[in-house]
Parts: structure tokens; sequence; C-alpha cells
């Protein structure tokens, strides 16, 4: 049983991380456009990304 | 037409101080609509000089080009694009601002809060509910487990749930009771009975049955959200599309586009054919014929010379006009009709919808039922505290669940299904009150009718010699005759009279075509007529009429056979009006209406009781549009109309009409199913809780299944039978 005060923390843990990684993506924008995302992979020459 | 467009305009009132000391401008691209214009539009737009960046929002059709201090001309930038067959409208900064979505984001992030209490709480909930079942879990274990299940839930709870707290404290404030004062006091509750018996070492806690009843609240929350939120977008697209920019004429002729709202009294604007009068307006040289049929529903054009005063909206259509602004924007006589609209709005704000009517009943029900479960047991030889678990255990497994998550579910499959079809909907509230609806209220130009000329049965020799000139012109007169006469040659050596007529040379033979005057000869009648003639030949005559949509008929049809009776209301004079009335099937008219008489007419209707739904896109519809019980506006009306109706609906088709009224019509059917399932649902599980049967393992698995139910039967809207 031990083992809980140890694995209980380490998972929470782990979904903290989800949380805040969640949270970065929506700082960055990642939700403003998915219908040019998805259609961005189309686009030639993905090197010239524009920076805008 | 080249002439006009060469002139340079200064789009300097668009940009706005960008990252670096640049600046930049936000561009509304309506045609961008897949990977390869994307890829066009940003590459081409960033081979221009100055500019160092730019990108396109594909789903918001919008474009962010960013230049390098001191350099830039936006001017290029809609230019390159227009040459590329994407006509752009530059967008008011402090619209670009409003468009950001704080609320949004604030209730995504509350719901992923949520999501990762539940998610985590749950981790510690089913050891607990093992023990619950016998299986090995010592009791101090299971404090243990409780304490983790409530260090986590109850953080996650009070963030996820501070929407829900905030709006209960404003509506107490205010002294009402709205769904989310039982949700609060819900949750508070369960967490501090939890707390207590955590420290009790007790039986039933409830930490995650807080934290989904909210996770599953707050989807229904961002739903309903994210329908108001396109809708809105929608509408300020719509806007920055129809009164984009005005035309204002500098020292030197130097021409600069400025926003609407920035036009004082006496300024000299530039209004070319094809533009709308951005303000009432005295014409100070130049002639030309303005459309008034948005402003009045007068379908004949009204020719109009230096001297006069035209009003705001008013379309014009041949000569290029210079105008003094007689009245800022917002004194135009669009003042006078904004009025009416907003005592309109009061009215309808007062509409209570489904969710609340139904949240009215039920609050002081379910507060009813556990105030007595608790007082009931306490008195009926139970203790105290398990009297209080019990309590809360009715609490938690009413939970609104029909009325937090289903409704916005019906309403936003309701919407997808309407969008699909070209209509927009702005508001859950105005499906609601569509479905209603017992009595429909056409206007005739420009929703009856298309609102633009159609050519009238001709001659077809006469048409095939004058379509060559016709094509080259680009008079709305002219454009219909050309349209009906198809692809063919054009005529050489071009020249087009403001307000008079286009002059060229067709076989070798020079020609004519414009009004009488222009021709030489006498005007015939009062219908919209266009003249054509060789040098010294016969002169042939072209009649233009507004003819009625295609499925005209067929809609007023439709609205019988659903039991809504039909009647039309116009501006017009009695002849346009009484034929298209016959031609639809409506026995019910009247011309010559003015806005105040429409606005009356809808006002008595609903005094006698009736549900009115009014169609309609002039400004003197939009008072009849905002009193109406529920209101629909073609895509091409003016934006005063679009912003009074509920629904906007695009294409030259009616039948968006038909199709709404059933889909509200079956949106309020699912609704009301909804309520009917969670009503069953809490007949059999509040007694359940009072007489002590749930557990926390009962209600987490009722509460989810309950949701599950109405969700599921909310997705049935709309579809196709």
């Amino acid at each position: 049983m031990n083992i809980v005060i140890f694995l209980a923390p380490f998972s929470l843990g782990l979904g903290l991380m989800a949380l805040a990684a969640f949270w970065w993506t929506l700082r960055d924008g990642q939700y403003e456009d998915p219908a040019g995302d998805a259609a961005r992979i189309l686009v030639p020459d993905p090197e010239d990304r524009p920076a805008a | 037409m080249a002439l006009i467009s060469d002139v340079p305009r200064d789009f300097g009132a668009f940009l706005k101080p960008g990252a670096g000391g640049g600046s930049s401008l936000d561009l509304l691209v309506p045609d961008v609509r897949c990977a390869g214009c994307m890829g066009k539009v940003e590459r081409a737009v960033q081979a221009l000089p100055g500019v160092t960046g730019a990108r396109v929002n594909l789903s918001q059709k919008r474009l962010t080009v960013a230049f390098r201090p001191g350099a830039g001309d936006p001017a290029a930038v809609v230019e390159a694009l227009e040459r590329l067959g994407y006509p752009s409208t530059p967008f008011d900064p402090e619209q670009a601002r409003a468009a950001y979505d704080r609320e949004g984001r604030a209730l995504i992030l509350a719901m992923a809060v949520a999501g990762f209490g539940v998610m985590n709480t749950m981790m510690f909930s089913v050891p607990i509910w093992a023990g619950l079942f016998g299986q090995e879990l010592g009791p101090a274990s299971r404090t243990l487990m409780m304490w983790f299940s409530g260090i986590v839930g109850a953080p996650c709870a009070l963030y996820a749930g501070m929407p829900f707290f905030r709006s209960a404290w404003r509506s107490l404030r205010a002294r009402r009771a709205n769904m989310d004062v039982p949700i609060s006091i819900g949750v508070l509750l369960t967490l501090a009975i939890s707390f207590s018996e955590t420290v009790l070492r007790g039986r039933d806690v409830y930490f995650d049955a807080a934290v989904s009843l909210l996770f599953l609240l707050l989807i229904g929350r961002w739903l309903e959200h994210r329908l108001r939120a396109r809708a809105s977008s929608a509408a300020a697209d719509l806007l920055a599309l129809q009164a984009p920019t005005a035309t204002l004429v500098g020292a030197a002729d130097a021409l600069t586009a400025v926003p609407v709202g920035q036009v004082r009294i006496g300024d000299i604007l530039l209004v070319r054919p094809g533009e709308r009068l951005p303000v009432d307006a005295e014409i100070a040289t130049g002639s030309s014929e303005l459309d008034n049929s948005l402003l009045t529903g007068e379908t004949a054009p009204v020719a109009v010379a230096a001297g006069q005063l035209c009003r705001a909206g008013a379309l014009n259509l041949s000569g290029t006009l210079r105008v003094r602004a007689v009245a800022r924007s917002e004194d135009s006589a669009l003042a006078a009709i904004a009025r009416l609209v907003e005592l309109g709005a009061q009215s309808k704000s007062r509409y209570v919808r489904l969710a609340d009517r139904a949240a009215a009943i039920y609050v002081p029900v379910v507060h009813t039922v556990a105030l007595m479960t608790f007082v009931g047991g306490w008195g009926l030889g139970l203790d105290a505290r398990e009297a209080l678990i019990r309590a809360v255990a009715v609490l938690i497994v009413t939970c609104p669940c029909a009325l937090g998550l289903a409704a916005p579910a019906v309403q936003i499959t309701a919407s997808a299904r309407l969008f699909r079809r070209g209509v927009l909907v702005k508001s859950g509230a105005a499906l609601e009150r569509l479905a209603e609806v017992d009595h429909v209220v056409f206007d005739k130009t420009g929703v009856l009718t298309l609102g633009r000329p159609r050519l009238k049965p001709t001659a077809h020799a006469a048409l095939v010699m004058a379509a060559p000139l016709a094509r080259a012109s680009r008079h709305p007169l002219a454009r219909a005759l050309a349209e009906e006469a198809g692809d063919g040659p054009l005529a050489e050596d071009v020249r087009e009279i403001s307000g008079q007529g286009v002059e060229g040379v067709v076989d070798g033979r020079r020609c004519r075509l414009g009004k009488a005057a222009f021709l030489g000869v006498e005007s015939h009648g009062s219908e919209t007529e266009l003249w054509f003639g060789y040098d010294g030949d016969t002169r042939f005559r072209f009649a233009f009429a507004d003819t009625l949509r295609s499925d005209a008929a067929d809609v007023v049809a439709a609205l019988h056979a659903r039991g809504l009776s039909v009647q039309i209301l116009s501006g017009d004079v009695e002849a346009p009006v009484s034929r298209a009335a016959a031609a639809a099937g409506v026995a019910d008219w009247s011309a010559a209406c003015t806005p105040q008489d429409k606005a009356a007419v809808v006002d008595a209707l609903a005094a006698q009781g009736r549900k009115v739904l009014m169609v309609g896109d002039g400004l003197n519809d939009a008072g009849a549009l905002a009193k109406a019980h529920a209101a629909m506006a073609p895509g091409s009306a003016l934006e005063a109309s679009q912003n009074a109706a509920d629904l906007v609906f695009s294409g030259d088709d009616l039948g968006p009409i038909v199709d709404a009224i059933d889909v509200a019509r079956s949106a309020r059917a699912r609704a009301l199913e909804n309520f009917g399932l969670a009503a069953l649902y809490n007949l059999i599980a509040a007694p359940a809780a009072m007489l002590g049967l749930v557990n926390p393992f009962v209600a987490a698995i009722a509460m989810s299944g309950s949701s599950l139910v109405v969700t599921l039967n909310a997705l049935r809207t709309g579809a196709r039978r």
C-alpha cells in the first residue's frame, strides 16, 4: 500500500503536465484556425512558411 | 470601368501598429476557401515590397499582413488580391480586436481543469467504489483515497465552477434565481459535506460527482458560447463587407478610404456606380440614377442631379457622383429606423427561453424535495448527518444536465444543420421563437422578388443586336440584358456616358444603348426601360421588371401546408405588389406601406396573440423585423435589417425559410422530449436518493447515463426524415 504514496502524486503530476500542455496550446493560438492548419500541409514549400 | 478603379486609394486609416515599429493590416478575404487559394494569396502578398509577412486565417477568412517600419502600401495589397481574383475589405482595427475571444478561452480553460479533475478524482474513486462492494480496502486506505480525491477534486471544482458561481451571484443580487443558483448551491454543499465525511471517516464522498457535473455543464456552456461567437463573427464579416469605407475626396483630388464612422458633415465623398451612399448627402457634381429599393421598397430607379438630397443606403447605379455629407453616419436616415429596431429588441429580450422556463419550475421543486429529505429524514428518526447526506444525494442525482447540456446541444445541432443549408442562426432563443410562429409576413422587393431587374420577354432579334453593347457596360439594366443574351461578341470603341447610356461600334455601325432621351425618343409609360438603336435606324425598347424568386409560390404553398398564414406588406406601389401577390398565391397583401405602417401591422397582429415571422430585407422593414416574434432577412439585405433579424439566409431561393421553420420545430420537439426524459429520470432517481439507496457509485452512473441519453437525443435534431 505504501507505494500509493509515491504513485498517486506521480500520476497527478503527469495529469498536471497534460493540463499545462493544453494551457500552452491555448495560449499559443493553436485553436485559432483549425481549417487553415489542416489545409497548410497541402501548400508547397513548407520551409517558406510565413512568419506573421 | 478601368477609369475609376485605377485611382489609388489610401487605406492608411486601417493600419494598426504592429511588432517592432512596423504596422499591420487586417483584411477580410471572403473567397479564400482552400489550401491552393491560401498558398497563392500568401505568396503573392509576401512578394510585395515592404511586406514582412502575410498569413491567412482560413477559418475566419482573414488575412493579416505585416509591414516593415515606415514602408508598405495597403492599397497595393488590396490591388494584388484583386488581380488574383480575391476581392478584399480592410477590417476596422477596433473590430479586429473585438474578435479576440476572451470569454471562450476562459470557458475552455475551466473545461480543461474540470476534465483533469474528473479523470484524476475517478482514479481515487474506483478503489472507494470497489470498497463499497465488499472488496478488500481497509478503513485507513479508504480514508487516504478520500483525502486524495478531495485534495484534487475540490480545487478543480472551485476553479471550474467559477463561471457558475459568478452568474449565480449576479442573478441573486438581482433577486432572481437562474439555473446557476441550484448548480452552485449543489456543488458547494456537496464539497462541504464530502469534506466533513472525509474528516469524520464516513462512507459517502461526492468529490468526483461534483467535478463531473461541472465538466458536463461546461461542455453545454461552451457549445452555447460557440454558437453565439460564430454568429457574431459572421455578423461582423457582413458588417465589414457591407459598409466598408467611404471614399473621401481631399485637397488636389486625393482619394482616401475612411471608415464610415469617421465621415464628418461637409466632407466631399466619391460614390462610384455600384456603391451605396455611406451617409445622407447632397449631390455636389454628377448625375446618376439611384436604386432606393432597400430603403423604400420602390423598384424603379430615381434620377438624381446636382443639388439633390439623397439618403444613406441608396445604391448608385450609373454615374460617378461627388456628394457633400449632410449628416454623420449615426445621424443619417438610419437613425429613426435604428430607434424602431431598439424598441423591438427590448420586447424580444423579454422572451423567456424554454430552458429558463423549465428551470423556473425545476429549481423550487428540487430544492423543496432536498429540504424535505433533510427535515423529513431527521424528523423520522434518522440522525442529522445521514439526513443531510441523503439531501445532498438528491441534489446530485437531480443534476440539471437536460437543461444545461442537452438544450445547447439541441441548438448547436440545429444551427449546424441550418448553416449547411445556408441559414445563419444568431441565437438559440431565435430558434425557439421561430418554432412558435403561426403567421408569416413577407416584404415584396428583394424577398419575394430577386430585388434586381430582369428583362421582360422581347423579340430575339433585338436582343442579339443590343447584346454586344450591353456586355460592355456595368449598368445593372445592361447587365440584366447581357445575362439574358448569354455569351457572345463585344462591341468595340465603347464609351460610357454617365447617367445616359453606352455608345459603341457593332459590326462596323455606331449604336447606342441607354435612356430614351439618349436615343432621342419619347419614353413609354412608367416601366423601367432601356432603348437601343443604330445611328439613324429603328429604335428598340427593352422593358424590365423585378421578377419573383423561382420558388416563391412553392414556398408560400409549403407554409400554408404547415398551417401558417401568409401576408405581404410592401412599400412599393399597388400594381407590382398585386401582380407579385397573385403569382405567389398570397391573397392578403397591402401596398405603399411606410416603415411605421409595417411595424404597426406586426404590433397589431401580436396584440391579437399571433406569433409573427417577418421576412424582410430593406431599411423600411427593419422596424417590423425587430418587433416581430421571429425575423429572417436574406443575405442581400442591408446591414441594419440583418442586425434586426434573428436568422439570415443566403442564395436566390426562399426554400431556406421552410427548412428553418422545420428545423426549429424539430429542435423544440427534441428539447421537450429531453425535459420529459429528465423528468422521468428524476422521478426514479430522487425517491431512490431520499430512501438512501444512492451511493457515490450509483450517482456517478446515473448522472452520466442520463446526460448521455439527452445528448444523443439532441443529435437527432433536424435530421431528414
